[in-house]
Formats: C-alpha cells, sequence, structure tokens
C-alpha cells in the first residue's frame, strides 16, 4: 500500500523546547538516563550525538539547554501535527510521536500527484503548528519512513531497491522492537546491508533466526512487517465506557485510560489476540467526536494501551479538541495478531504476586468508589521531619521518593519516630517556669527551660522532659523556611503522658508529631 | 495426625511466649488453624490466643498507633497487604521503623462518608484491613463488616472501640527513656498492652513490650553510645546554594 509518512526531526527536542518558549536557534537536547536521545540541529553542529553521556555533551557545548526525556510531553504536542495532517488526509496513524503515517492515494489524487501532496503537507504542518517536517511516499510503512528520513519519493514497486543499499542499521527504529543484537550478528555475517539480508531467502532466515528477524527480513525485502492476511478483529472486542460526570482533566482521563485498557487487553487476550493498531474515539458533551488511531511495532500490553490512551486525552484537552468535557470514550482494535508474545505472566509470581494482584484489584475498587486520588502506597524518602520523608504515591503510579533518602540529612530526627504526624501543626504554647514564652534564639538556642506547653488552646501540661532544639535552616535561601528548630517534649504525668514533637518558626510553636 | 499438629503448634508457642503469659484456652490449635494466623511480632505473640492474627477475627487495637502499626509489623513483611482507612496522621516512617513493609500498604486516607463501602472492597482483596472510624460508623455496619472478614478471610484491625471484637488490645500506660532536661532524645518506650476478648481470649493477659528504634522487643535495649545530644552527626554536605551561586556567576 502506498504509505506517506510525515516525520518531524529531534521531535522530543521540538516538544521540549516549544513547551518551555525556546527557539529552536539554541543547541538543546533531551537526556534519558543520562544519555542524549535527541539533540537539535544547532546541537549537532557542535558535536553532540546519541548516546552521549550528558556530562560529554555538556563538555562540548557549554551552553547546551538539556531537557528530561518525557514520553507524555512529546505526545501531547504531537497531537496538534496530527490534526494538522488530518485536514488534508484520511486514516490519519500515530506510529509514535514525532511520524505520522497516511495512505498516499487520497492525497496524491485529490492535489495532482504524490509531489504536491507533499508539499502541501509539509506546508499545512509549517503553517499550522510551526514545526518543520520531511514527507517520504513509498510502498510500506517502513520504506516510507525511511524515505521521509531523506525526503524522498520512492516509486510504485521500487521499494526494495531504494531499500537494498541502506545499512542494516535502519531495522532499529525508535519505538520499535530491540534489534541491536541481530543487527550486530548480521554485521558481524557479513551483510551490511538490507540488500543483503534480503537476499537471503526466507527460509534460510526462518530457520537460523528468531521470530523478529523474520519480521526484520520481511521490512529489508520492502514488504509489510506481517503478512497481509491479518485476523479482522471480532466486532465485539471494542470496549466503551459512558464517563459520568465527563472527564475534564488530565488526572481523571489517566484513570478512566487505565481501567479501559485492562479491560481490552483482557478482551483480546480472552481471543488469544493482541492489539497493534489501537483506534481510540471519544464523543464531548456536546457530540463532539475525535478520534486517532495508533499504531504500534510491537503487540500493546495493558501499560502500552494505558500510555497511548492517556497520552491521547491529554492531547486533545490540553490544546482545547473538545469544548466541553468527554463524555463517552471507546477503544477498537484496528487490526491484531496472535498474541502469543504477550504471555508474560506466566512467570512474574513468586506467591506474593497474587495477593498482589487481589490488594490491586481492591484498590482500583476503591479508586472507583471515591476517584484516583484516593488511594496511596506510601514510598520513604530523604528529609529532616517525619513529615517530609513520606511520599504518597496514588495507587497506579511510579513508585518515586520525593528526596534522595541515601543523602546526608543532617538534623534529621533520632529514631524511634512518632506513630502520629499531623498533616496540619497544630498550635501550642511553650512558656517557662516565670511564665514568660519560650523562644529560639538566633544561635538555635533555647531562651528557658520549657516548664509547661498548652496544646491548641487546651490547659497547659507540666514539661516533664525535654531535648533539641534540633536546627534545621532548610532553604533559606528561598525565604520560605518551614521551621527553624525542632524539640521533643514529655507533658504530663504518667500514666496520661503524651510526648510531642514541636517546632518553632517565626516566634510561634506548633505541634508536628505525636509519639503516640 | 492431629496430636502431633497440636504438640507442634504447643512448642511453637511456648517458644515465643514471655513468662506469665500462656495460651488462654489451651490446646486448642491445629495446623490448619495456624495456617489460618498471620505472623505477629514475637514480643506481641503471647496476647494473642492464637499466636498471632487469626484469619476472620476482629483484632480492635485502643490508645496507640504505636501498637497498630507494630501489629502489622509481621504479616506485610511476609507478603500480606494491609490496607488502612481513615488514618491520614499515620506516621509512615514509623511504620517502616516498626518493620512494616510499607510498600505493602494501602492508605486511604479520606474515606468519607463511603468509608463502610471501602473497608469492604479492601477486605476482599487484602489480608489486613485497619479501620478508624471513632463514631462515624453505625454498630449494624460495623458488625456487617466483621462478618465480611470472617467471610473472606481477612482480619479486621478497627482502630478504637468496636461492637462485637473478637480481641481487644489495649494500650494501658508508656514509660519513655533517653529524654532528660534539654538533652538526649526519646530513645526507647516501655509499653504495657492488655488484651482481653470473647471465647478463648476471655481470660485477660498483659504484656509489656520495648519499641527502640530497632523495632519492637520483648526485652529492653541498652541505650547506644549515640544516645546523647546532638543524635547523629554526619558529614556536612556542601550547600545547595553554594552550587547554585557559581552557576549564576558563570553564566
Amino acid at each position: 500500500m502506498r504509505t506517506a509518512v510525515i516525520w518531524c526531526p529531534d521531535w522530543p527536542v521540538v516538544a521540549a523546547a516549544s513547551s518551555a518558549g525556546l527557539p529552536v536557534t539554541i543547541p538543546m537536547a533531551v537526556v534519558a538516563a543520562n544519555r542524549v536521545v535527541a539533540s537539535s540541529a544547532v546541537a549537532r553542529a557542535e558535536g553532540i550525538r546519541r548516546g552521549m553521556r550528558r556530562r560529554e555533551a555538556q563538555g562540548r557545548c557549554p551552553e547546551l539547554v538539556v531537557f528530561d526525556d518525557d514520553p507524555v510531553r512529546d505526545a501531547r504536542l504531537f497531537e496538534a501535527v496530527a490534526a494538522a495532517v488530518e485536514e488534508l488526509a484520511v486514516g490519519v496513524e500515530i506510529v509514535r510521536p514525532g511520524l505520522v503515517a497516511v495512505p498516499a492515494r487520497g492525497p496524491a489524487g485529490y492535489f495532482g500527484g504524490e509531489e504536491a501532496a507533499a508539499e502541501r503537507l509539509i506546508d499545512q504542518v509549517a503553517d499550522r503548528v510551526g514545526v518543520e517536517c520531511q514527507v517520504g511516499v513509498a510502498d510500506g510503512l517502513f520504506a516510507a519512513t525511511l524515505a521521509a528520513h531523506r525526503g524522498v519519493l520512492v516509486e510504485p514497486g521500487a521499494s526494495a531497491g531504494f531499500l537494498a543499499p541502506l545499512a542494516v542499521n535502519e531495522l532499529a527504529q525508535p519505538g520499535g522492537p530491540e534489534r541491536t543484537e541481530l543487527i550486530d550478528l548480521l554485521r558481524r555475517l557479513g551483510l551490511r546491508t538490507l540488500g543483503a539480508f534480503a537476499g537471503i531467502t526466507e527460509r534460510d532466515v526462518a530457520t537460523r533466526f528468531d521470530a523478529d528477524a523474520i519480521r526484520a527480513h520481511r521490512l529489508a525485502r520492502g514488504l509489510d512487517e506481517r503478512p497481509p492476511s491479518r485476523r479482522r478483529p471480532p466486532p465485539d472486542l471494542a470496549i466503551s465506557e459512558e464517563l459520568d460526570p465527563p472527564v475534564d482533566r488530565v488526572d481523571a482521563a489517566a484513570f478512566v485510560a487505565k481501567s479501559l485498557a485492562d479491560r481490552l487487553h483482557a478482551g483480546l487476550a480472552a481471543h488469544g489476540l493482541a492489539c497493534t493498531r489501537l483506534g481510540i474515539y471519544a464523543r464531548s458533551e456536546r457530540e463532539e467526536e475525535l478520534g486517532r488511531v495508533w499504531r504500534c511495532a510491537e503487540p500493546l500490553t495493558p501499560n502500552g494501551i494505558a500510555d497511548r490512551v492517556r497520552w491521547q486525552l491529554d492531547g486533545w484537552l490540553r490544546t482545547g479538541g473538545p469544548t466541553a468535557g468527554i463524555r463517552t470514550l471507546w477503544l477498537e482494535p484496528e487490526e491484531v495478531v496472535e498474541g502469543k508474545a504477550l504471555q508474560l505472566d506466566l512467570w512474574r509470581g513468586e506467591g506474593h504476586a497474587e495477593a498482589g494482584e487481589k490488594a490491586g484489584r481492591a484498590m482500583v475498587r476503591v479508586q472507583g468508589l471515591l476517584g484516583p486520588e484516593s488511594v496511596y502506597t506510601p514510598v520513604l524518602g530523604g528529609g529532616r521531619d517525619p513529615a517530609e520523608r513520606v511520599r504518597l504515591v496514588p495507587w497506579g503510579e511510579e513508585l518515586t521518593p520525593a528526596a534522595d533518602p541515601d543523602l546526608p540529612w543532617p538534623g534529621q530526627l533520632p529514631a524511634p519516630s512518632p506513630a502520629v504526624v499531623f498533616p496540619d501543626p497544630v498550635p501550642v504554647t511553650v512558656v517557662d517556669k516565670t511564665g514568660e514564652p519560650v523562644r529560639v534564639t538566633d544561635r538555635d538556642l533555647l531562651t528557658a527551660d520549657p516548664a509547661t506547653v498548652g496544646v491548641n488552646g487546651a490547659p497547659p501540661r507540666p514539661v516533664t522532659g525535654w531535648a533539641g532544639p534540633w536546627p534545621a535552616n532548610e532553604r533559606w535561601w528561598a525565604k520560605e523556611t518551614r521551621c527553624q528548630a525542632r524539640i521533643q517534649v514529655l507533658i504530663g504525668t504518667e500514666p496520661a503522658q503524651a510526648a510531642l514533637l514541636l517546632a518553632y518558626h517565626e516566634g510561634a510553636w506548633t505541634a508536628h508529631a505525636h509519639y503516640d | 495426625m492431629s496430636g502431633s499438629a497440636v504438640t507442634r503448634a504447643a512448642s511453637l508457642m511456648s517458644g515465643a511466649m514471655p513468662d506469665g503469659v500462656g495460651v488462654a484456652s489451651g490446646l486448642t490449635l491445629t495446623s490448619v488453624d495456624r495456617e489460618r494466623v498471620l505472623p505477629v511480632s514475637q514480643a506481641l505473640a503471647g496476647l494473642f490466643p492464637w499466636g498471632g492474627l487469626r484469619r476472620g477475627s476482629t483484632v480492635a487495637v485502643r490508645g496507640s498507633v504505636t501498637v497498630l502499626l507494630a501489629l502489622l509489623a509481621e504479616a506485610t513483611a511476609s507478603g500480606s497487604w494491609a490496607g488502612v482507612v481513615g488514618m491520614p496522621r499515620l506516621g509512615v516512617v514509623a511504620a517502616a521503623e516498626l518493620g512494616v513493609a510499607v510498600s505493602r500498604l494501602a492508605l486511604v486516607p479520606r474515606p468519607g462518608p463511603d468509608l463502610p463501602a471501602v473497608a469492604g472492597a479492601l477486605l476482599d482483596g487484602m489480608d489486613i484491613v485497619v479501620i478508624a472510624a471513632a463514631g462515624r460508623l453505625q454498630e449494624s455496619h460495623a458488625r456487617r463488616l466483621s462478618a465480611r472478614a470472617r467471610h473472606r478471610g481477612a482480619v479486621l484491625v478497627p482502630f478504637g472501640p468496636w461492637p462485637g471484637a473478637d480481641l481487644e488490645l489495649t494500650h494501658v500506660r508508656s514509660h519513655w527513656a533517653g529524654l532528660a532536661k534539654g538533652y538526649g532524645h526519646f530513645h526507647s518506650r516501655e509499653l504495657t498492652i492488655a488484651a482481653r476478648g470473647r471465647g478463648s481470649a476471655a481470660r485477660p493477659t498483659t504484656a509489656t513490650v520495648f519499641v527502640s528504634r530497632d523495632g519492637m522487643a520483648a526485652t529492653p535495649t541498652p541505650l547506644p553510645s549515640d544516645g546523647v545530644w546532638p543524635p547523629e552527626t554526619g558529614p556536612v554536605p556542601v550547600e545547595p546554594s553554594m552550587v547554585e551561586n557559581v552557576t549564576r556567576l558563570r553564566a
């Protein structure tokens, strides 16, 4: 099938720059796991390459602006490009953020030739979104993608010839399956071009390599990745969800995406299928219909489906696609393959997995009752106060601590820690034996020994023991200090004793925690 | 067959029992029962006639969150999940110090009026559900939740009074050590806990446990050498502000 691919070069950098409001003329790079994954043309001129370490890149180009990798941002901003292309062509499929494919026949016929259509597409994207793109037309998605990288139009039937002189490295495309080993092996075998690889018979490849290599071999021959006899999905595999109340916030959309993805995947798995092309459709409260097809090289996992749905909803909601909240959402598996490759669950269990899954289902049900931000799993991180060492992560999100627990935290309170931590500190009065309020001096010392402590207006109780103060002059440079010093006090007499953690900040004492 | 199981159960119990505390109802444990008991810390095992948290039971805790957290420690560490409903002030750091696997904690701090539904949903999927519902729950709801726990084989741990609890652990008194007038810090705490309940737990028992930075133990921990102020001195780190200033000057 004649396919036109619209490719925005360095999309992660373009997206990051546009969300940061920076011009493309300064050197920029996007870094994931300390390695450069994308760089702008200006940065490449300075010698920045993919895979380079962050420090090395900054060494070569000190004024380099570095962004963190963020697939959500990439996908969200790419929605505008997909929408611009859709104005000229039907059947738009997002392959990954930065790359859309459309069937070339329609626009080519309408605009009078593929070249004219390609020019219109480039102008359209530049006009509507203000980003540069390149267009390639060829038979099949793989050849068209490589043609887009080079900005060429390949004649019908000439795809194999176009691919033949290209290096085998091209088999590994970002977002596609990991083929480093295969490419390495082919090169050691002396098969340095796609043509040389394509020259081997399919039978020989099938007897010597794995299933992915057979797909790679089909690509090298200019064919589609999978044979055309794909199974048509049974119609009942599409699932839909009425959203009540309508969704207009991204976090709520993410929650919906997750439950829909699990349902879709379970339905497909029951038929032994997995999805390689996913249609995401939504209808807003004002009956506006939105739809987008995502194509994926590898069969989608539940998380993969959820990510794409979330990115798409994010893109629609933030670019103002619908003028009202989304009322109905439905997912259609547009193309399915045998789901053999997806049976990941078999070896995962070690006894705990079942308990974890049961617990997970219970938490999702509670989220269904109370909303996505209701069930939390705590993560311990670094910090000085018991409260700031804990981050509550809504169930389903990634468990990352707020601060590195392995750093030294001078002034951290010693264990045992309080069992009750007040989210909102309670005002207390601390006075010495003459009735004067106790304060903390600039040198972090108490003006007098505390004699009585009254909590939240209650009658003062005698102090039977106290320790501290532990100074904590945090973020003094930013003028947002949270507290200056903490003391532990034991108030009252046995058995009605209470042990409290008090903090002093700008002349006032508050109780932060109770050693209950 | 059943005789050997009882002996094994009894010998297992006696090792874990502090002096003066016995299994209230004598030898009533079978191996099936043991499988249905979630482990608790050795220091607390003597308070339970079943040597641990029996699945399907309701164990109320009164007066101390520390006792509540200590109950969860062994079970979560050995793979069970625990849900905590309605406790926005829970000290997670303290939980971790007492040995709770916080990655297997599910916190629902603000269940609102849906509290019975939320607790019910969690009872379906978790081994232990802690619920703090002081005065917010009708007695009929409370009994229904206890019945659900029994049906699902989960352990319901209400914080506060609970109608028809199988066992009630009450914090009697505490004594803190390590704190003086102006120096030291809370170093260890001696807790006295009383237990009484219904059926096999009808005979009241008490236990004294010690909480220190190493968790909960049946014997007191000696004061460490760093038990004096300042508590811990690490290397002084480079203030981030200095680094920021340098970069700003260069730019």
